[in-house]
């Protein structure tokens, strides 16, 4: 007679594990790390290996050697922060600056906390906001890095953000600054300047649809992100196009698609429920519009979402599912 | 648009590999092992001694509460003994041994296949005939029928929904009755909605299950009363709250009975036993048991007697393969695991299914990603990742207030978790101990 | 700009001073007024907070035995007879003493002497465990070895022993506070009296099935066979459901049970070593 396992109902799984969420989140941002390699070289490629490598490493290290605990690095989470990581930083920036912000990510923002999914900030962005107040010569500036194949004269100088943002204080108005400054079209492929993953939005898109399709995010934190800054930036321009950034121009510059498609629907650092992750957006889309408006720095959505983070608990809390049998009454 | 429930849900594969295999009726069996304890509530008492003779239907024991049920003998023959014997899950539960000698059965019993239309009885008549027979509820909670059929005066049953969605995955003996006896089925609810005086009667049936849609449909024109729903494929959809919910669009409030909705639910297969006993005098005396898994090179449906061995179902089956891991009773999603092969199938068993290594081992727990899958999978709109933090620190009061009494114990929050935690064992016994502290409290 | 520091501290000690202040009528006016005993007897009492007295922890149990007429029905088991003496002299009241005790774990069902007839692969909890099923082994009422009370001891005094598989008390390390008795589901565990110099006779086992069922699961179990009770001359054995039962306020150790169990069910602990004869526990050639 066979030795039968007992257990518990259910006695069956889904095949959806953590790694496998992982994997597809890697996948997804495939497509943005390719554009990001043709057009700004071989470079990209090496700041992204340094950055996974270090993450990677730097988690094994840690768990193993310091805490004790498994090594959980097959879970494929540390490599999906280095990747992250890699793609919020400038296509030329020096390798041990990937170094330092997987120092941030991993061990300050992630481990700290008690590894995968205790952190409350997004490790990726806490090292890139770290890393921008560190480093915020290397962390805003592009220089031309060397496009490969010359698919684009990648152009050197500042962000389109920071370009308006410099402008606008030097006393110039809109219409002189987006005439010498970007076309839709560039805006939707190929948005020269700016993170080494916030180059296409198409690119971006793609990886969006992936995770849809594959059902690893819910469309709701990205789209009201979106919408939000789509509108607010919307009321504004009418108001006065010459002060402010029309709101297309808003949407596909500065990392927001990448901020709001891969770091704020971040499971960890995002809330449970539809109702949170609404409110949730809609923060992220406020603040990250109000920073560009009216803060001092050209780039709102990295501290839109970590502060949005901030409110994860709260939200959780407060903004339960709908329980079944409380549909009327 | 085809129905479902609005909360929650997972799409396990469904299996269903032994959906073509037509009931096949089991082989006489040398011995049986009849269990007191067949139904919810109290075990039944008794009624016979060691070395009497029985005959196939004969009362073997009687209710001994409110909430119990009579047991009939499934064979022919000398009791043995009358003595504890290890259930599915090792414990132990009164059962009587019956020698078998030959098949007789009572006299009363119709044992012809005609079917009998004609309905000359009054609702208390067909309830005590129900009651008379011994019938619990197939589809897996083993309630007494009778109670369910006299909802209590001050609620008003509007209409009967049979269920036959059958969303577990690998089974198929619902599937199976439906497609081979859709009248009897229809008879069957007719009888129960004159007994709870209701005029609308719903037969729910999950799509993929298109022969079985068809003959019951087909079955249904003569019944204009009863309307065939085809449902979306979505577990736990045979849930009975998610059920009603699906086909009629209401929900029962929390911590209130399904009868609030005005809606009584009744498996397809406890409406196949009501028929035949108000019209065929015969009593729950067999069930039709799949037995299912990918492991074995034969799938079989099989109308077994009552107190028959598993160990002995799974030999007539062909064995159990070296590949086996795990014996379920029921399917994968809320079966339970079978810790005693030697154990006798009771009134409400309805598949034996076997599952390899691959297939159902555990993987190990991680930490939780906070994904909230196993919230958007709650049928019940609860927060499973919640409910376990709280479990696991044994706070009680909170569990109350996030409501874990509500929890069906579908599985579908374990299912669908990445991080592979056993939220479900740990909800699950949070669940009965919240329960315990509720009912020890003094009713208002 | 010297004038803008100045405002500062100016303001920063405006407020400081406002919200002390403000803080000090506050304290004043939400005063509680507590038995200065309390604090004094709380302070006595270990602080492990582990429930074991029956309250809701040791502030309680302060408050409570302050407020009580007597020391009636107040022991507290972790500090034990002279934490209970020092409570009843800060109080100026007497004390009964009390004998101390100990848990002890009433299953030897080993991973060598119990077969394993199936695999639990579940959450590890017995409490999960023992609401799903029987157990793992052919025993339904030994120790299923995942350690509930192991997580519910806050002394470290219990631990499941990874090669036997089933929990093992530390007799130094336990305070007696029953919080593993309640923590077991299946009731194995039981507070019995230290005894003289450590010295204690128990039955390891509790299975109420038949002998021939007891022994089928497990090499150690009582079979109920009654040599034991027949043999006691204190008359401190007796057999029910079963399975025998030493009661320690009748039991004078003088260790005639043990000789006479053909299962070594009955175990004697810290004994000097016997003469060779029928030194060892005899459940080891059982097996």
């Amino acid at each position: 007679m066979n030795k039968f396992i007992v257990s518990p109902s259910p006695h069956t799984h889904s095949p959806e594990s953590t790694q496998s969420i992982m994997r597809d989140v890697l996948i997804a941002l495939t497509p943005a790390m390719l554009v990001s390699i043709l057009a700004s070289g071989w470079s990209v490629l090496a700041l992204i290996c340094v950055s996974v490598v270090a993450c990677v490493l730097l988690e094994f290290l840690i768990q193993k050697y310091w805490l004790k605990v498994p090594v959980t690095v097959t879970d494929l989470s540390a490599a999906v922060t280095g990747c992250l990581l890699a793609l919020n930083l400038p296509p030329n920036a020096p390798w041990w600056i990937a170094v330092i912000g997987a120092i941030v990510a991993i061990g300050v923002a992630k481990m700290t906390f008690g590894g995968l999914g205790q952190n409350i900030f997004n490790p990726a962005l806490v090292a890139r906001v770290f890393l921008l107040v560190s480093f915020p010569v290397i962390m805003t500036s592009w220089d031309d890095a060397g496009s490969m194949f010359g698919i684009v004269d990648a152009f050197s100088g500042a962000t389109p953000l920071g370009a308006v943002k410099e402008g606008l204080k030097n006393g110039a108005t809109l219409s002189q600054l987006t005439a010498d400054n970007l076309t839709f079209s560039q805006q939707f492929f190929f948005n020269a300047g700016g993170s080494a993953g916030e180059l296409s939005a198409v690119a971006l898109l793609l990886g969006f649809l992936y995770l849809l399709c594959r059902r690893v995010i819910k469309a709701t934190i990205p789209v009201t992100i979106l919408l939000t800054v789509f509108v607010v930036s919307g009321i504004f321009w009418l108001a006065n196009p010459e002060r402010f950034t029309n709101p297309v121009f808003n949407i596909f510059t500065g990392g927001l698609l990448l901020g709001s498609i891969f770091m704020a629907t971040d499971y960890v650092t995002s809330p449970m429920t539809t109702k949170g992750q609404i409110i949730f957006g809609i923060g992220i889309g406020l603040i990250t519009v109000f920073v560009r408006y009216f803060g001092s720095y050209p780039e709102g959505v990295s501290f839109a979402i970590l502060i949005m983070n901030c409110t994860v608990p709260l939200l959780n809390k407060y903004c339960k599912p709908r329980r079944f049998g409380e549909v009327k009454k | 648009m085809k129905k479902t429930f609005r909360i929650g849900g997972v799409h396990p594969h469904d299996n269903k590999i032994s959906a073509e295999a037509a009931i096949e009726v089991f082989p006489a069996i040398e011995t049986a092992y009849v269990s007191m304890a067949q139904h919810l509530g109290a075990p039944a008492t008794p009624v016979v001694a060691v070395g009497d003779k029985v005959l196939v239907g004969q009362v073997i024991a009687e209710p001994s509460g409110f909430i119990s049920g009579y047991v009939h003998s499934p064979v022919s023959g000398t009791v043995k003994k009358i003595e504890p014997r290890a259930d599915i899950a090792g414990n132990m539960v009164p059962h009587i041994e019956i020698t078998v000698e030959g098949d007789e059965w009572m006299e009363n019993i119709d044992r012809t296949p005609d079917i009998i239309r004609e309905i000359p009885y009054t609702a208390e008549e067909i309830i005590a005939k129900v009651k008379n027979a011994g019938i619990v509820g197939l589809g897996g909670a083993s309630f007494p029928t009778h109670v369910k059929l006299a909802p209590p005066k001050d609620k008003k049953a509007e209409c009967l929904i049979l269920n036959g969605t059958e969303c577990e995955p690998y089974l198929t003996s619902d599937d199976r009755i439906m497609r081979e006896r859709p009248e009897e089925i229809l008879l069957g609810g007719v009888i129960m909605m004159k007994a709870l005086g209701v005029t609308r009667g719903y037969v729910g049936i999950e799509e993929n299950k298109p022969a079985a849609i068809a003959s019951m449909t087909e079955a249904a024109k003569a019944y204009p009363q009863i309307e065939v729903v085809t449902l979306k494929k979505r577990y736990p959809q045979g849930g009975e709250k998610q059920l009603i919910d699906a086909v009629i669009r209401r929900q029962v409030p929390s911590g209130g009975l399904p009868i609030e909705t005005g809606a009584v639910v009744q498996n397809v297969g406890t409406s196949l036993a009501v028929y035949e006993a108000v019209q065929k005098n015969k009593p729950l005396i067999d069930n039709v048991i799949t037995v299912t898994g990918k492991c074995l090179p034969v799938q079989h449906n099989y109308k077994v007697r009552i107190g028959t061995p598993m160990s002995k179902i799974l030999e007539v089956a062909g064995g159990v393969p070296e590949k086996a891991a795990k014996l379920i009773s029921g399917g994968p999603m809320m079966g339970r695991a079978i810790a005693n092969p030697d154990a006798a199938t009771v009134k409400a068993n309805g598949a034996i299914l076997l599952l390899t290594e691959e297939e159902t081992r555990r993987r190990p727990e991680s930490n939780c990603i906070r994904c909230s899958k196993c919230a958007s999978a709650c049928p019940m709109g609860l927060e499973p990742w919640l409910l376990n933090k709280l479990g696991r620190a044994g706070l009680h009061a909170e569990l109350e207030q996030e409501r874990v009494y509500d929890c069906i114990e579908c599985g579908c929050c374990s299912f669908t978790c990445p991080a592979g935690i056993p939220l479900l064992d740990v909800i699950r016994i949070s669940k009965a101990e919240v329960m315990k502290i509720m009912r020890s409290r003094p009713k208002k | 700009m010297t004038g803008t520091i100045l405002i500062t501290v100016a303001c920063l000690l405006a407020l400081g001073l406002l919200f002390a202040i403000v803080l000090y009528f506050v304290a004043q006016k939400f005063k509680v007024e507590e038995d200065p005993r309390i604090g004094t007897v709380e302070s006595i009492l270990p602080g492990a907070n582990c429930g074991g007295c029956g309250q809701a922890g040791c502030h309680a149990f302060a408050e409570n035995v302050v407020k009580a007429p007597s020391m009636e029905g107040f022991f507290c088991p972790v500090g034990g007879n002279p934490v209970m003496t020092r409570i009843a002299e800060a109080l100026g009241r007497a004390v009964e003493e009390k004998a101390p005790m100990v848990a002890v774990m009433r299953c030897n069902g080993t991973l060598a002497s119990r077969a394993r007839t199936n695999e639990y692969d579940g959450y590890a909890s017995c409490k999960v465990m023992a609401s799903l099923y029987a157990g793992d082994t052919g025993c339904k009422y030994g120790c299923l070895g995942k350690g509930d009370c192991e997580a519910a001891c806050k002394f470290d005094a219990i631990h499941v022993d990874p090669e036997k598989g089933i929990a093992v008390v530390d007799e130094d390390k336990c305070t007696a506070c029953g919080a593993c008795v309640k923590a077991c589901p299946k009731g194995i565990l039981e507070l019995r009296n230290k005894g003289f110099k450590n010295r204690r006779v128990f039955v390891s086992c509790i299975n109420r099935d038949k002998g021939a069922l007891t022994r089928k699961a497990c090499g150690a179990g009582c079979i109920g066979c009654g040599k034991c009770a027949k043999t006691c001359p204190f008359d401190a054995i007796t057999v029910e459901n079963n399975v025998a039962y030493i009661d320690f306020t009748k039991c004078k150790m003088c260790r005639k049970c043990v000789e006479v169990c053909p299962t070594g069910a009955i175990h004697e602990v810290n004994f000097p070593p016997k003469p060779p004869k029928t030194e060892e526990k005899p459940h080891e050639e059982n097996v």
